[in-house]
């Protein structure tokens, strides 16, 4: 277990300073930093004491050092842009994204497990159909696609709930959260649906296919035969075994809410670190290009991480391999 | 199109896929999804049929978009102003020779679709050509060579699927445009594009090729063909690759559908191709302003368009797998 455990951190780290190693190239020649924080009208002596100041005409070395150093306390300079430094950007924003990604997530199991057993148990009812259907449009529809015709049917014919920002927020030290404000809810609903509809089509054809086959062995049908009630049978001992697998595709498509968090944030105008992202690039701003980078890539990292040591617990034919190695 | 017919009767004879086991994300969903029941097996070979027939007809079309298309969107002579915001042809207030609508330049909804469709399959074609020629390439060498140079190859191949495809395309996007602000060339845009989706495609191939390689490296006749002395790169591209192009083909359609979907993502977040030029993502963004004042032609048909597509070539995709090597999963 440790071994393993060791390993992993050891492969982890060298996914960070490979993101880091691309951060930095990213930063530092992508574009000349000088300029982007100076005006025209600036003097070469001026720019020379900068460059002197901000130390770029070290050794390379000694700059990517003084990166990563920064980088582990989290600091990532002044956005060319919004003329703030990143770190105050990305910790307004980072709550709006976190939020909205564990709402969509929790959406997305909330629905993606109970209609996956109920799938698996009823094949051939006519509801497991209707939902088969509706995850096979979920697969088939671009995100932005399903986020467009949610804001026409609930924003434009319905005009029900609000189709852009975050409504009100609540402010708790640093934090500010919308989950305590009416509006707040009511403008998560759309955006968090968009974002876990995929995931949820996703959980519930695994939970689906998973029940298939453990529904087939002998243990189930011991315990049928044991005269166990039929809600026993299948959430006592057959969702249970399912659930291996479906913890560790959940723990990893985390990873990819937070992606995707980009294009829905796009599209519903919520202020968090998606659409951040995507105002960076669209402005050639490196240093919050940057940083979101270095984020993500530690966010998906630790994720990962951690999915695979739950995974070593939960199922011990992994963890006497993972001894093995 | 009647040779696809007699096929699809095979598939359903052929005992059903065994797809009850979890399958990595990404790859066959869709296919899964129809194997996994007995019962749509039968619906699936006529859908596969429907898929084929779909996508032929909307491929073709696009690529006559010139020939067939009432209107040229590129044409700003034709453009005018007043045109705009015209409902579709059925609606009150539609005129008979804007058959979809117009957009709010006053182009016409279904010539722009054509000409859309065609620019967003010619960068999904180009990408997934840059992503086979940059995988096949690399996952033969890390293959043939192994060694160091297979762990740094797969190791490159290992840090870049962490991060989501579109994430990839995203960056590699933003850094292009961030080298690229000042200069302005024909075409640039396009690609740009093509780099950035490539790029993010390449680790499938790699990996797969790689792992089919490994296998053909100790067979007799690359043995054979070391012997009469035939350099690496010779056994590598004539000998092997032929071997490796099975899976890759498949790989490539299903990719050639998120190609799609990656180029109008791309283009509907405000990165991809410029507003002027037409592309089913810059269709969807500009009728997602309007969505609000009712023009619901605007999004909704380069909408229905772009999802028709990708669930066409994605069941095609899928079928082509099956159909090519029952053994690939």
């Amino acid at each position: 277990m440790l071994a393993f455990a060791i390993r992993r951190l050891l492969e982890a780290a060298f996914v960070m300073v490979t993101v880091a190693l691309l951060a930095f190239v990213l930063f530092r020649f992508v574009g000349d930093p000088v300029n982007q924080m100076v005006g025209q009208d600036t003097s070469l002596e001026d720019r020379q004491r900068l460059r002197q100041e901000l130390g770029l005409d070290d050794p390379v070395a000694v700059q990517f050092g003084r990166f990563v150093a920064n980088a582990v306390r989290f600091e990532f300079g002044i956005s060319y842009q919004m003329k703030q430094p990143v770190t105050t950007i990305i910790s307004e924003r980072a709550p709006a994204t976190l939020e909205l990604a564990f709402v969509a997530a929790l959406f997305a199991v909330a629905l993606g497990i109970p209609m996956g057993v109920y799938t698996g148990i009823h094949r051939d009812s006519w509801l497991s159909k209707i939902f088969l259907t509706v995850s096979l449009i979920g697969i088939s529809l671009p995100t932005f696609l399903i986020g467009i015709l949610l804001i026409y049917v609930f924003a434009v014919m319905l005009g029900v709930l609000p189709s852009f920002g975050r409504g009100e927020v609540v402010r708790i030290g640093f934090w500010r959260t919308g989950l305590l404000t009416t509006s707040g809810l009511k403008a998560l609903i759309l955006p968090a649906v968009t974002l876990g509809l995929f995931q949820m089509t996703l959980v519930t054809r695994l939970v689906r296919s998973e029940m298939l086959e453990v529904l087939r062995t002998d243990y189930i049908k011991f315990a049928r035969a044991r005269g166990l009630t039929q809600r026993a049978v299948n959430f006592g001992h057959a969702l249970r075994n399912t659930l291996v697998p479906v913890i560790t595709v959940i723990g990893l498509q985390l990873g990819a809410i937070i992606a995707f968090a980009i294009i829905t944030e796009t599209v519903f105008q919520w202020p968090g670190m998606g659409l951040m992202f995507i105002q960076a690039v669209q402005n050639a701003d490196i240093p919050v290009m940057a940083a979101y980078l270095m984020l993500v890539a530690f966010l998906f990292v630790l994720i990962n991480f951690i999915v695979d040591l739950i995974y070593v617990r939960v199922d011990p034919r992994i963890r006497i391999y993972g001894r093995g190695v | 199109m009647n040779e696809l017919a007699p096929l699809s009767h095979d598939l359903k004879a052929a005992p059903p896929a065994q797809a009850q086991g979890a399958r990595p994300p990404g790859r066959g969903r869709v296919a899964a999804f129809f194997d996994s029941d007995l019962l749509h097996s039968f619906l699936r070979s006529k859908l596969v049929v429907l898929a084929a027939l779909l996508t032929v007809a909307m491929v073709s079309a696009a690529f006559l978009a010139p020939v067939i298309a009432p209107h040229d969107p590129y044409d700003l002579k034709s453009l005018s102003l007043l045109d705009a915001n015209t409902p579709p042809a059925w609606e009150k207030g539609g005129d008979r020779s804007f058959p979809l609508g117009t957009d709010d330049q006053g182009r016409d909804i279904l010539s722009t679709i054509l000409y859309g469709t065609r620019s967003s399959m010619l960068i999904g074609i180009c990408s997934v050509l840059l992503a086979v020629g940059i995988g096949l390439s690399l996952g033969l060498w890390a293959g043939y060579a192994g060694g160091r140079v297979d762990t740094v190859i797969m190791r490159i191949a290992d840090v870049q699927l962490t991060f989501p495809a579109i994430l990839t395309a995203l960056l590699i996007d933003g850094v292009a445009l961030a080298i690229f602000r000042n200069y302005h060339f024909e075409g640039g845009k396009f690609w740009i594009l093509v780099l950035a989706i490539g790029l993010s495609f390449w680790v499938q191939y790699a990996r797969t090729v790689r792992g089919v390689t490994l296998v053909e490296r100790n067979k007799e006749y690359v043995e054979a063909a070391r012997l009469i002395g035939l350099r690496p790169l010779k056994i590598m591209f004539q000998h092997i690759l032929p071997n490796v192009l099975g899976p890759v083909l498949v790989i490539a359609t299903i990719n050639l559908a998120l190609a799609v979907i990656t180029e109008a993502t791309l283009s509907f977040l405000g990165v991809g191709l410029p507003p002027t030029e037409p592309s089913l993502g810059t269709m969807i963004q500009i009728g997602n302003k309007y969505l609000f004042s009712g023009s619901w032609w605007m999004v909704a048909f380069p909408g229905l368009t772009l999802a028709l597509l990708a669930l066409a070539v994605n069941l095609l995709g899928d079928w082509l797998r099956d159909a090519l090597n029952p053994k690939l999963r």
